[in-house]
């Protein structure tokens, strides 16, 4: 599968998209693939303070619970609701399914994300193992 | 260290070759690579699979799980000391549950016992224990004239499991799959192969057949490649330890080391219907007699979650108050009945039908209930 550009990656196997001051973020279609089924995701309130490399919230598959880190620091602006009742969608379409929506506090951190070159190395490399 | 220890090596079974080119996910399960499950692009997963058993047909390899054959003039007698069902009800061809016991009344395994002749017996244990139970089984059957045989490597096992099992089998062999009934094993041709046992058991709470074939590669592999040629018209998929322990969960079948442990006794365990105190005697029988007349400080009871959350194995539970007691033995989404449901050890007191309490996840108490089990149960035919 190709890795989108219009992204950055983290090691953890989320991505996070820029657009001005606001990030998206969702897994990326490795960690999709790792989990299986995903049927349950926990996200955190609107208005929460998020870390860089700290954990955001939680998917579980059917077998495993995982969580999932913040690529960068920033205020939640917005959940994705409709991941409550279809978890399965980042099954489906893990680039178009964004978890949430976060004001940047620091902008600069976006610059020790991988990019999709980097991630797609990273991940040729993990799989290898 | 001591010097005896040796470096623990992944074992693998005749099929773990065909797991891997089918792309199947694999783990490492109690010492063996198995596949966990099998991928998308192949119309499996966990959710898939499970769906494909409940309402036609998958197989699994389970050539991991043991088997122990007692043959003998005393062979009866061996098998009624070591096992709590009782075996003297059982005719040549059929099958039973039971389970092997500490003298304490808790659980070395749980079995199938199948009588395959007039003095012979085949024991199917599972695959963390096969060593432990093998041990077990000779060491407390010495006094009995039974001969006392580890076959766990001898076969190649293959469930066929699902309602359409039975047509995707018939479609291999020359015997009369109709006439076996459910727990009633049979000898037959399969695909070639002469004299297979054909058991109608399994471990997925529905209809299906277990296979016991040669265990080379060859023949292994040709035999799983039949049945995965023969039930593309019924839908079939090849399954994984994942779906095979959520459909076991629906079930409430037990699972050693979650439901039944060297801890758990057999009261506990809530499997009474299979211990028979009217047998005069085997191993355990004397405990669980004490523990009867003292009563359970613990039981099994299923859960269905009433808010958002799935509990996992090993998560507290906990009363209104938040304080702690009982635990969970194992958890999942069912994906057939499409809750979120488990089994917990809990005091009597909080067992009742309909009682709420709280299973701890990630710190936060989140309500479940109290439900009937087995969750599910498979339809009557009709």
């Amino acid at each position: 599968m190709a890795y989108p550009t219009d992204r950055k990656y983290t090691k953890q196997h989320e991505w996070v998209q820029v657009i001005g001051q606001q990030a998206a973020v969702g897994i990326t279609d490795y960690a999709q693939q790792s989990l299986g089924d995903i049927v349950f995701v926990e996200l955190p309130k609107a208005g929460t303070d998020l870390t860089a490399g700290k954990p955001l919230g939680t998917v579980e598959s059917v077998k495993a619970v995982s969580d999932v880190y913040s690529p960068v620091s920033g205020t939640v602006s917005e959940i994705n609701g409709e991941l409550a009742t279809a978890p399965e969608k980042v099954n489906q379409d893990p680039y178009g399914s964004w978890m949430l929506k976060m004001t940047l506090k620091n902008p600069g951190e976006i610059g020790d994300l991988l990019s999709a070159a980097a991630y797609e190395q990273f991940v040729a490399e993990e799989g290898g193992h | 260290m001591p010097a005896t220890e040796t470096t623990p090596t992944v074992r693998k079974t005749a099929l773990n070759a065909v797991h891997r080119q089918m792309g199947a996910k694999m783990v490492d399960f109690n010492g063996w690579d198995m596949p966990v499950e099998y991928p998308a692009s192949i119309g499996c997963g966990i959710i898939n699979e499970h769906m494909a058993v409940r309402t036609g047909v998958g197989i699994f390899d389970v050539s991991h799980m043991g088997d122990i054959r007692l043959a003998g003039r005393e062979a009866l007698a061996a098998v009624q000391h070591i096992s709590m069902n009782d075996a003297a009800k059982l005719s040549i061809g059929q099958a039973q549950y039971s389970a092997l016991l500490y003298p304490q009344g808790t659980f070395v395994d749980d079995v199938i016992v199948h009588r395959l002749g007039e003095d012979e017996y085949l024991l199917v244990i599972n695959a963390g224990t096969r060593e432990k139970d093998f041990n077990w089984v000779r060491d407390n059957t010495r006094q009995f004239d039974c001969a006392v045989e580890n076959l766990s490597d001898d076969f190649t096992q293959i469930a066929i499991q699902g309602p359409k099992g039975v047509d995707v089998l018939q479609k291999l062999t020359d015997s009369n799959l109709a006439a076996v009934k459910f727990y009633w094993v049979t000898r037959g041709t399969i695909c070639g192969l002469k004299n297979i046992l054909i058991a109608r058991t399994g471990y997925t709470a529905e209809d299906g057949f277990e296979i016991y074939i040669p265990a080379d590669e060859a023949t292994s592999i040709r035999v799983w490649n039949e049945l995965l040629n023969v039930g593309k018209e019924f839908g079939l998929v090849p399954c994984g330890l994942g779906a095979r322990n959520t459909l076991r969960l629906e079930g409430k079948l037990p699972l050693y080391g979650h439901e039944i442990s060297d801890t758990i006794n057999v009261w506990e365990a809530g499997l009474d219907r299979f211990c028979k105190m009217e047998k005069p005697e085997f191993i355990g029988r004397e405990a669980l007699e004490k523990a009867r007349a003292a009563s359970v400080k613990r039981t099994l009871i299923g859960l269905e979650m009433i808010d958002r959350g799935i509990a996992r194995d090993g998560y507290r539970v906990l009363d209104d108050s938040g304080r702690e007691m009982g635990y969970v033995t194992s958890g999942s989404l069912a994906p057939f009945l499409r809750k979120n449901i488990a089994l917990a050890y809990v005091p009597p007191e909080f067992s009742n039908i309909g009682a709420t309490v709280k299973v701890e996840i990630r710190g936060q108490g989140v309500a479940a209930k109290v439900v009937p089990t087995p969750f599910y149960k498979r339809p009557k035919k009709s």
